[in-house]
């Protein structure tokens, strides 16, 4: 049974539906990768699976159950945690109370956690005391991406992670994303970074105009020539 | 009914008219701000004084005790008024007006208080606490019932006048534009409009409208005094009026006055009624009441009695 | 000596009081993002309380004061839900209105129940005023107010800092949208900043009453000022309310003294537009703050 499955799904903000009906999968242990130009509906993709989005139609299941429309604060308490492409942290926080609030709903001593994160994100470790706000673009990436590890998730959501980095972080983010999907925890992940996407990708769906457009394994796609026109370079 | 009960009813109805009518202007101006542009002016009161002094200034009979000797007419007088707000609220739309509405709502109340202060402090002129009084009242000479049958006509005229002129706003570019920056100003922006300017315009005109209402209830009660402008009550019956008649409708705005006025009327005679322990007590109730009518508005009605209706897009003549 | 005794203090004693209210509004402003017209009524209320349970129990008013605390938190958690939650998706404009209504039911509520006259805490003894130095005069109630204030402001710090509930309300007040993504219930971070605000505003209340007297309008002159204090600190940021509040009294009660010449700087009858003026300046010329709060 797939982690999370979308069925033609279609909605929108406001009165004019941005997704027509996609669908997607990710399965255990998988890193599920969404491209597509801009205003393909990536990023609303993932905000409709938790329950931003006004849906018009089609269906979301996590790991068979379904949790269509469900409000955000239920979907992190079955194990989804999201990680948005702006507004990720909470500036005036710092690092420490950051993490600590990616805790929020754990009940149990998490001081182990918070260690493996600093073990995972050493920068951070430097920077317990800072505030968010005052870090570089990919620490705070760091910060954010730590937050939602905080709970252990079953499915972590990632949208645009390296949006806006410099090379050296990029690289760094797409190393820990492999870190993280090593340690068991399937990721589903929005990209503008076409090719080196892919390339940690175990599969990846191409989205245009709020549609599916292709699907297949990640080198597969990487190899289209296709693809390779719609991001040139990407 | 003995004629003299009737006759009695029928005063009391134009004085009804009268009042609903003044509030009546005062919601179409809140309604040129507010409806038609979202500024968010929680002011009125002190536009309200403004023009209601100024009218007295220059209208009453000179005075050791406060500003005055200039005897105008009255039509003069309330001209004046308009100008003089109109002059004041445009160096406050200078200052404010790019203010998001909480804070539009906060700096305006605060303006008004100052005003206030000043007109209530600065006794050379205004005489204070004391107020002003003797002001003169159109068609006073005239016989009972006429005298106020005829200020009621006047206000219903000026009501009438203004309603239409707004009306033809409302449908002109310049009425449209106001709603389009209400409703959307970035795009209003990336178009080449001027949007503070067009709100600069907006507040003037409501304020104007105002300062008139102030300057009308002054003559009418040929008194002005901090009191009688209790900043609380008078701007917050025309947003009651406004929310319930229906913002962004002028004839919503006109109704909301007429309707709230007179239930405000009536429980106070109603409560007028009651012994004398009781009735202080039942003021308080009265606005208690009406605050619970605003909730139940909000959270029901928001639209109002009579709805905005936007205008389509084929312009008739 | 004057100047420390009849304008210093006085405005120590008044800012501790406006930076105890201006908290309150700038964590509401912060966290639920509006204006509430109706948080001078939250002063009053609390004010009145105190005065009832003392009336009640023939004790000081500081000793009851946590038991109006609870109360007004009550009131103000109860007000919330139901006038202010039905806006929670709207735009601000729809619940400042409702809180001016608010505010007008709220002091009609209290003139029905209390009346309009004055009221005073104390029951007409005068004290004495502690001298120091031959030549400092400090009454035991200004001494009793400031470290009052010091210490509930102490107190705030160590809950926003320290507690889950505080460190969610800052979160909360830095992105409701991420905190609801982060699953913090918002709702109970709601009731908590109600419980502060309300707390705070009736600690603020009972110091003016008892620095001054009771009465029912005390709420909306109090209103502006603790405005202005929480818009110069900056929105959102509890610290620099309390900076805001201390500033705003100082220059209102220094505002009156004779800085040039023997006149007051300011005829005192236009004290009250201190507060309005610097907000207003503020507004126009930093509206962020001194503390770089939320513009919205």
């Amino acid at each position: 049974m797939p982690v999370l499955s979308i069925e033609n799904l279609s909605g929108g903000y406001g009165e004019a539906d941005i997704l027509h009906g996609i669908s997607l999968e990710i399965d255990a242990g998988e890193i599920v990768v969404v491209i597509g130009p801009n205003g393909a509906g990536k990023s609303t993709a993932m905000k409709a699976v938790f329950g931003l989005l006004r849906l018009s139609g089609g269906s979301v299941h996590l790991a068979g159950e379904e949790i269509t429309n469900m409000d955000p604060a239920e979907v992190v308490n079955k194990g989804v945690c999201y990680v948005p492409q702006t507004n990720n942290v909470f500036p005036t926080l710092t690092v420490h109370e950051n993490l600590e609030m990616g805790a929020y709903i754990r009940k149990d001593d998490f001081r182990p956690r918070l260690e493996e994160i600093y073990e995972m994100f050493p920068p951070l470790a430097e920077k317990k005391r800072q505030a968010a706000g005052e870090l570089s673009g990919g620490q705070r990436q760091m910060v954010a991406m730590g937050k939602a590890l905080m709970l252990e998730p079953t499915l972590l959501m990632l949208d645009e992670p390296t949006a806006g980095l410099s090379p050296i972080y990029r690289n760094e983010i797409f190393q820990i994303v492999r870190q993280i999907n090593d340690s068991g925890v399937p990721i589903l992940m929005v990209e503008q970074n076409a090719k080196q996407s892919l390339a940690v990708a175990s599969r990846g769906y191409v989205l245009v105009d709020g549609q599916n457009r292709t699907t297949g394994k990640g080198t597969d796609l990487l190899n289209d020539p296709e693809i390779a026109k719609m991001f040139l370079g990407g | 009914m003995d004629s003299a009960q009737a006759y009695g009813y029928m005063l009391y109805f134009v004085s009804l008219m009268t009042m609903g009518g003044i509030y009546a202007i005062m919601c179409l101006g809140l309604n040129i701000q507010w409806g038609f542009t979202g500024l968010f002016n929680a002011g009125i009161a002190g536009f309200f004084a403004i023009g209601a002094y100024v009218t007295a200034i220059l209208t009453t009979a000179a005075s050791t005790s406060h500003l005055g000797g200039y005897d105008l007419p009255v039509a003069l007088g309330l001209i004046s008024a308009m100008a003089v707000t109109a002059v004041i609220a445009w160096l406050v739309g200078l200052l404010c007006i790019r203010l998001r509405s909480d804070y539009l709502a906060i700096a305006t109340i605060g303006i008004g208080e100052i005003f206030r202060l000043i007109l209530k402090n600065e006794i050379w002129a205004t005489n204070g606490a004391r107020g002003i009084a003797k002001i003169p009242l159109p068609f006073e000479n005239l016989s009972e019932p006429w005298n106020k049958i005829g200020f009621m006509m006047l206000v219903l005229v000026i009501v009438a006048v203004f309603y239409f002129l707004i009306e033809k706003v409302r449908l002109a570019p310049w009425g449209r534009l106001m709603t389009a920056i209400r409703e959307n100003e970035y795009s209003a922006r990336a178009a080449g409009k001027n949007v503070e300017r067009v709100r600069i315009e907006a507040f003037v005109c409501g304020s104007v409208l105002m300062g008139l209402a102030g300057g009308l209830t002054a003559h009418y009660i040929k008194f002005i005094g901090p009191g009688a402008t209790e900043p609380l009550t008078t701007t917050f019956l025309v947003w009651v009026m406004l929310i319930a008649g229906g913002s962004g409708n002028n004839r919503g705005a006109i109704l909301g006055a007429f309707l709230l006025w007179t239930i405000w009327s009536f429980t106070e005679v109603l409560t007028g009624r009651l012994p004398a322990e009781l009735a202080v007590k039942a003021a308080y109730f009265r606005i208690f009441l009406i605050g619970l009518l605003l909730q139940i508005v909000l959270q029901r009605y928001a639209g109002g009695i009579l709805p905005e209706r936007r205008p389509s897009l084929n312009i008739k003549a | 000596m004057d100047f420390i005794n009849f304008y210093l203090i006085p405005g120590l004693v008044l800012g501790s009081i406006y930076a105890l209210g201006a908290i309150g509004v700038s964590l509401v402003f912060g966290i639920l993002r509006f204006a509430n017209f109706a948080h001078g009524e939250l002063m009053l209320i609390g004010a009145y309380i105190t005065y009832s349970l003392m009336q009640f129990t023939g004790l000081h008013p500081l000793i009851v004061l946590p038991i109006a605390m609870l109360f007004t938190s009550l009131v103000a958690v109860g007000i919330d839900h139901t006038f202010y939650k039905p806006f929670r998706a709207s735009k601000s404009t729809i619940v400042i209105v409702a809180s001016f209504g608010i505010a007008l039911m709220a002091r009609s509520a209290v003139q029905i129940i209390w009346g309009v006259d004055t009221f005073s805490y104390s029951s007409g003894r005068i004290q004495m005023p502690m001298i120091l130095f031959d030549t400092l005069r400090l009454s035991h109630k200004h001494v009793w107010i400031v470290c009052c204030s010091v210490a509930l402001m102490t107190v705030i710090h160590l809950i926003l800092t320290r507690t889950r509930t505080g460190k969610a309300m800052r979160a909360m007040s830095d992105s409701a949208e991420l905190a609801r993504l982060t699953g913090i219930k918002t709702e109970n971070v709601v009731k908590a900043t109600w419980v502060l605000g309300a707390s705070l505003a009736t600690a603020a209340g009972v110091f003016l009453g008892w620095d001054s007297h009771l009465h029912s309008m005390m709420g909306f002159y109090m209103l502006l000022p603790m405005f202005a204090a929480a818009i110069l600190g900056g929105i959102g940021q509890p610290y620099g309310a309390m900076v805001g509040g201390l500033v705003v009294g100082l220059a209102e009660e220094l505002s009156a003294y004779p800085w040039i010449g023997d006149s007051p700087l300011l005829s005192p009858a236009y004290k009250a537009g201190v507060a309005f003026a610097l907000m207003i300046i503020m507004l126009i010329w930093r509206p962020s703050g001194l503390f770089k709060g939320r513009v919205f």
